[in-house]
């Protein structure tokens, strides 16, 4: 994959198709362990989505937007952040919310619908996922500002998808955080496809990142299939907003290797020839044939990884079918802090209707 | 005693938000250096700061979305929209983001958010800068609706709003910002959750919110000059309403109007009116009347806007129908 850009567009990777290294890597890049622990999560959030898959084809889960193929851009930008950052990711951003301490079972109950799932035990202050697309870049905004008011050292980062950046309200929100200085990072996770319609339908623009030029903050693009990149790219924003330098736009650029969701057969509309030629891309297989270069990865330790990630899972889905659905007197609690009079008798009624 | 303007009681609520909590801070089009379009924060920036007293982008959607964010994040923002008619441009902010945060993050998060928007017509600004949308968000669960009729409302119901841990929608209708009455210098918050009887009559009930009050207040001193003893209800509250304040008056008199300047298809005096079917049917001598704008598009010229607004006129006419029905 190469940068699809223009001059003033910068664009980066570390580590390339091939596992071999791009130039310099960055510090933690030259760390073998930290390696491993991206790999981990990039293998968590594959098997986690195929997990996913495998429950809702069996009934027994909504739909689902899985990330194959892009997963390291969300690791990645997770993998980047501080604790007391706030992550407001996009429903495609599994391994992001897992890297921040979401768990499985979380995640599991969110997309079986259950909005317990989405009251997160750790991650207290991270956003729910944002199905609405693009909704949330205002958000990051207030979050951002809320931080720069209180004079607190924090990020927000929002990620959204290629087809987000044709919204007023996203344009609306970067041009803001301009204005604002806001603290915030924007990553567009560029899969190349919103369900059905490819990115050259969405926009005339050479690229995703140059957006960030009308609103007067850096853009840059970065290999999305490259976790390592996609991390030292981030890091780089989240260090310009720490700094008070204000908010950053970065196209990260990947593939959807897999359908928009559970409810898509990309086949009706894309090509698989095209899909194909992307696989050889993806972010898992570079980490590794990269792994096996530096630091001797070898079959045994892949299998260790995959089992433990196996066993991790299975038992977030059995304690995901375990969980009793939540009881239908339970369908007003969320509405309001303290339900009014009349919501109060309308839930009485209901109960009594049921 | 003082006497004071609806325009100066809502800027010393926002005075008094932006003093008591640090972590209150104003946002919209205009609020700093020029004072808000409507002056409601005139004067503020020099006191609280440009961080505090926020001009914002032309950017409904994002500025009402930013308020949602730094409300998640721990701020009591103040988000003022310059009019109504320019919210439309923030409705997915507002009605599927705010209204249901709370919801799909499965109570991890409140959205502290208090909105303030101008809202109506009569002052001549035509079509699109006329509109009464308040049934719009009176429609939506998750948040509260205010419309604060008098200047102890205007001064009292910004920190009790403040103080929901739910976004509350605040309607000041411009054509109340020059009231000119007495506020007690004690006046300060106010419960946000009652209507309120503002005249005692025992032959009908008047039931508005916001300027109509007004009109629904002169339509009683017109009826009372014909022995007709009208009791007129402010809702106050959009939403939740008010029920047990609205049905003790109508089961007084025994017959409601209710004045509203939206128009009359789906608007909440279509609410109070089913309300009042469904609770006090059998108390009623005469079916529930309504007054609302006519249903076209606010006119420009002055006596073509008059004639499709609600007016004292209209109310009394729509009352004495009301009391034909006694007949």
């Amino acid at each position: 994959m190469t940068g699809t850009g223009s001059p003033s567009i910068p664009f980066t990777r570390c580590i390339g198709p091939d596992g071999a290294a791009v130039g310099d890597l960055p510090d933690f890049a030259r760390n073998p362990a930290e390696l491993v622990r991206l790999y981990r999560a990039l293998v968590l959030t594959r098997s986690f989505d195929a997990k996913a898959v495998a429950l809702q084809r069996t009934g027994r889960l909504g739909t689902f937007a899985s990330s194959l193929g892009q997963e390291a851009v969300s690791v990645g930008a997770a993998a980047a952040m501080r604790p007391e950052d706030v992550f407001l990711p996009s429903f495609r951003e599994q391994g992001g919310q897992l890297w921040r301490g979401v768990t499985p079972l979380e995640l599991l109950l969110y997309w079986g619908g259950d909005e317990r799932g989405s009251d997160f035990k750790a991650a207290r202050e991270d956003f729910p996922v944002c199905v609405p697309v693009g909704s949330h870049a205002p958000h990051a905004v207030g979050v951002a500002m809320a931080f720069k008011l209180r004079r607190e050292k924090r990020v927000a980062v929002c990620v959204l998808g290629d087809g987000a950046t044709s919204k007023g309200d996203v344009a609306e929100a970067l041009n803001m955080a301009g204005v604002w200085k806001a603290p915030s990072v924007f990553v567009i996770n560029n899969n190349r496809w919103a369900i059905s319609v490819p990115v050259a339908r969405q926009t005339a623009a050479a690229t995703l990142a140059q957006k960030a030029v009308a609103a007067g903050i850096p853009g840059e693009q970065v290999d999305g299939n490259d976790v390592v990149a996609v991390r030292a790219v981030v890091e780089r924003a989240l260090a310009r907003a720490r700094a008070g330098d204000g908010p950053s736009l970065i196209e990260a650029l990947t593939y959807r290797l897999g359908d928009h969701t559970t409810a898509d057969d990309a086949s009706r509309y894309r090509d698989d020839a095209e899909v194909s030629a992307h696989w050889p891309e993806e972010p898992i297989a570079r980490l590794r044939h990269h792994l096996a270069t530096v630091a001797g990865w070898d079959k045994a330790q892949e299998e260790r990884v995959l089992e433990e990630t196996a066993a991790l899972l299975e038992r977030a889905a059995e304690a995901y079918l375990a969980t009793a659905p939540q009881p239908a007197a339970t369908v007003f609690d969320f509405t309001y802090a303290a339900l009014p009079a009349e919501l109060a008798a309308q839930r009485r009624q209901a109960l009594e209707g049921s | 005693m003082t006497t004071t303007t609806y325009r100066e009681a809502v800027r010393t609520a926002l005075r008094e938000a932006l003093t008591r909590d640090s972590r209150t801070f104003l946002m919209g089009e205009d609020v700093g250096r020029y004072g808000g379009t409507y002056a409601c924060s005139k004067g503020l920036i020099d006191e609280f700061g440009p961080e505090r007293v926020r001009d914002a982008p032309l950017s409904e959607s994002a500025f009402v979305g930013a308020g949602i964010g730094a409300a998640m994040a721990g701020m009591r923002p103040i988000v003022e929209i310059m009019t109504v008619n320019f919210s439309l441009l923030a409705l997915d902010q507002i009605v599927n983001n705010a209204a249901t945060l709370r919801h799909m993050s499965g109570g991890q998060f409140s959205v502290p958010l208090v909105i303030r928007m101008a809202t109506g017509a009569g002052r001549q600004v035509a079509a699109q800068h006329s509109h009464s949308l308040e049934c719009w968000y009176a429609h939506i669960p998750g948040i509260r609706v205010l419309a604060p009729g008098t200047l102890e409302d205007a001064r009292g119901m910004l920190w009790t709003a403040l103080q929901d841990p739910d976004p509350v929608v605040i309607f000041e209708h411009a054509a109340l910002y020059n009231m000119e009455g007495e506020l007690p210098d004690t006046a300060g918050p106010v419960d946000i959750e009652r209507a309120a009887v503002r005249r005692p009559g025992r032959d009908v009930t008047l039931i508005a919110f916001g300027a109509n009050l007004h009109k629904a207040m002169e339509a009683a001193r017109l009826l009372a000059a014909e022995k007709i003893e009208a009791e007129v209800i402010d809702l106050r509250s959009l939403r939740p309403l008010d029920d047990a304040t609205i049905m003790a008056s109508v089961r007084k008199t025994r017959r409601a109007v209710v004045i509203d300047e939206a128009w009359r298809t789906g608007s909440l005096a279509a609410e109070v009116s089913a309300r009042v079917m469904e609770q006090a049917f059998y108390d009623l001598d005469a079916p529930v009347g309504r007054v609302c704008t006519e249903e076209v598009p606010i006119p420009y010229p002055k006596h073509l806007e008059d004639a499709a607004l609600p007016q004292p006129e209209k109310i009394v006419a729509a009352v004495k129908a009301q009391l034909g029905a006694r007949a």
